[in-house]
């Protein structure tokens, strides 16, 4: 009984610490950040890593939501006769939670799956260590670019995603169904507010898009230096940055949305 | 990777990026149809103004002329004080009159502004002399309803 | 100018309560070859973490090139290390990137030279451990030799005064390993370095060293040149050089006697 207590007070005091050196080793990250703008090339390489290779999952995941929702929204307006608010559905739902959250639990398991493990090889196979050795820093060399690669992809992709799952959307419903075109888009038009939706949405992406980084940064950059650390730190990347993202996304709702 | 071909994939992913979200706020969104330009602020007061919300489109003969701005509710006469943000470009006689309107049975509201005779011009700060509150929908039904009893002669506010 | 250009005094370090180390006293000449021998889990690697300023000793003093590396903040310690380089165990070759890339890292990172200038460098680096033909090769493609020699290019890309290898030997055929060999005394030769070569294969590097400290159970055991190291009489030296199984370093790791582990102590 007293074990199992001090074992939950073991862990907290774990999880705490850890949580400590994740922000501090954010902290570095961001005064380390210098190196990216003198040396733009290093961004761009971790924005075609981080961004561009998860193009196809975002994009083509994006469609199939888009038309999902487009189905299953056709079925439950048409019992209250209202199709033509088909769009304002799509689009709503699209760019207020499912474009950021659903895009930021792909690119968690797409992008930031592969910064874990390629830091964490990096670091097993004393690639790290040798940098410093040749007295350059890890933080500003290896971490800094990735962070900021993936931080500016993150809004990128999850508006492409949101895009693609209004064209989606219009397909099935306007293409296949045979909703009314013009009331799709005019009413979608007339319920979606830039600021309060679709800035709100791109905030939202942000926020997960650091999130989601510094987690994978960090637990690269801690795993122990062998196949088995590397592996279990992966995962952990995937499942923390997940809840991490829904929990931030309740947050982020509530503040957003509250009393609209 | 060739660092031109890098170049062009990143260029190319940026643009893509860039122009997702363009599309969300011109084609989604509502700033293409309006938001831009200067507004000028005129104040109406309405007895009811039902479901009217903030942000909802301010139409001349059914053409997206403004937004409501504001709407608070004034303790000194009971009324509602809505506060219209009409695009600069469009100007409207000072005796003009606002009225609140459904879009279809059951559709959002927005306000109505019907252009008066007058040779001045309302400007910043105006308030609109003539209004028509919402139809409630209950009102209808009850009046319809006293209609049919025979109390039509009391003059009733909504009818139009 | 310092004579000794590596001066340990008195160094103490353990990784949380076990010692590794216990008293390290070491001193690499200008212009020498020094080996480290001992056997596997002795703290010479650790000692090598110790001289790049990777961990901080708990008690002692190491001097490089008159710098005292014990409390010294990050940007001397990078201003050092600048002047050092070190061969990782199986090259830690930045595996994202091709040799010329690797090599050229340094001088991309700590220097503003031309395209040009930084290309002339390195393929004179490549040419000098006899590997310009593999300059566009990524790190996976290349053996375990190749790979070593491609990260020696690399540690000497900067011209660096102190060279750090760490086992270059592991894991080599015969002939990449009298390849690596030569190569390490000749580049110590030609660019003046000093190299401290920490390694557990007497043979090879007792052909080409000046000094060897045998360190055993974090204490310098033995020390002297090659023909003295080979004409010693010290049986831990003596179990080492000729590898023998027992001796003063015991085959049984330390445990209760055999009969009470199994036992039988009550019969």
């Amino acid at each position: 009984m007293l074990d199992a207590v001090r074992s939950v007070g073991r862990r907290t005091i774990d999880g705490i610490w850890r949580m400590g050196v994740a922000v501090r080793f954010f902290g570095l990250t961001l005064v380390h950040s210098g190196i990216c703008l003198r040396r733009p090339q290093l961004v761009m390489r971790e924005i075609f890593s981080a961004g561009v290779l998860s193009l196809i999952i975002i994009v083509v995941s994006g469609l199939f939501v888009g038309m999902v929702l487009g189905l299953q929204g056709y079925e439950t307006l048409q019992t209250y006769g209202s199709e033509e608010a088909l769009g304002v559905l799509v689009a709503l739902s699209l760019v207020r939670e499912l474009g950021p959250v659903v895009a930021a639990l792909l690119f968690a398991s797409r992008a930031g799956s592969a910064i874990t493990a390629e830091i964490g090889l990096m670091k097993a196979t004393e690639q790290i260590a040798a940098m410093e050795m040749m007295a350059v820093d890890p933080i500003a060399r290896v971490v800094a670019p990735r962070f900021w690669g993936a931080v500016i992809s993150m809004p990128l992709l999850a508006a492409m995603f949101s895009a693609m799952g209004i064209f989606g959307g219009y397909l099935v419903g306007v293409v296949l169904i045979g909703v009314d075109d013009g009331s799709f888009w005019s009413q979608m038009q007339a319920a979606v507010d830039f600021r309060q939706d679709i800035l709100n949405g791109v905030i939202k992406s942000v926020v997960f898009g650091v999130a989601v980084t510094v987690i994978a940064l960090f637990e690269g950059y801690d795993a122990p230096p062998t196949a088995e650390g590397v592996s279990r730190a992966t995962t952990r990347t995937v499942v923390t940055s997940s809840l991490a993202i829904l929990a931030l996304d309740f947050v982020l709702t509530a503040f957003m949305f509250r009393g609209v | 990777m060739e660092r031109t071909t890098l170049d062009l994939w990143v260029g190319l992913f940026v643009l893509a990026g860039l122009g997702a979200l363009v599309f969300l706020a011109m084609k989604v969104g509502n700033i293409g149809s309006f938001d831009a330009g200067k507004t000028y602020a005129v104040t109406a007061r309405f007895d009811n103004v039902g479901g009217l919300k903030v942000r909802a489109p301010v139409k001349s003969a059914g053409v997206v002329v403004g937004r409501v701005g504001e709407i608070r509710f004034s303790p000194k006469n009971y009324e509602a004080v809505v506060v219209l943000n009409i695009n600069s470009a469009y100007k409207f006689p000072t005796d003009s009159s606002a009225s609140i309107m459904t879009s279809g049975l059951l559709g959002e509201q927005y306000v109505a502004l019907e252009a008066g005779a007058e040779e001045k011009m309302l400007v910043q700060g105006d308030t609109l002399k003539i209004t028509q509150g919402a139809v409630v929908l209950e009102n209808l039904i009850g009046q319809f309803l006293y209609g049919k009893t025979g109390d039509a002669s009391k003059p009733t506010t909504p009818a139009k | 100018m310092h004579d000794n250009l590596v001066e340990i005094r008195g160094l103490h370090f353990g990784y949380g309560a076990r010692p590794v180390l216990k008293g390290i006293d070491l001193t690499a000449r200008r212009g020498q070859v020094i080996a480290i021998m001992g056997n596997s889990g002795c703290g010479k690697t650790t000692l090598f973490r110790v001289i790049g300023g990777v961990v901080h000793p708990t008690q002692g003093s190491v001097l490089v090139d008159g710098t005292e590396m014990v409390g010294l903040d990050q940007d001397g310690l990078y201003s050092l290390r600048r002047r050092m380089g070190m061969l990782f165990q199986f090259g830690a070759l930045f595996t994202d990137m091709s040799v010329f890339d690797n090599v050229a890292f340094q001088l991309r990172e700590h220097t503003d030279l031309p395209e040009s200038m930084i290309r002339d460098l390195v393929l004179m680096k490549l040419n000098a451990v006899g590997l310009r033909g593999a300059q566009d090769l990524m790190p996976s493609e290349l053996s375990g030799g190749m790979a070593r020699r491609v990260a020696l290019a690399r540690a000497i890309a900067l011209d660096p005064m102190l060279i750090l290898y760490d086992e270059p030997f592991a894991g080599l055929d015969p002939i990449s390993l009298g390849v690596t060999g030569n190569l390490i005394r000749r580049l110590t030769d030609t660019l003046g370095l000093t190299s401290i070569v920490v390694t557990h294969d007497v043979q090879e590097s007792l052909k080409m060293v000046d000094y060897v400290y045998f360190i055993s159970e974090g204490m310098v055991v033995a020390q002297g040149t090659p023909a003295e190291i080979k004409a010693s009489d010290l049986p831990y030296v003596h179990q080492f050089v000729h590898g023998e199984e027992d001796g003063p370093v015991p085959f049984q790791y330390p445990a209760e006697s055999y009969a009470a582990d199994l036992g039988l102590s009550h019969a």
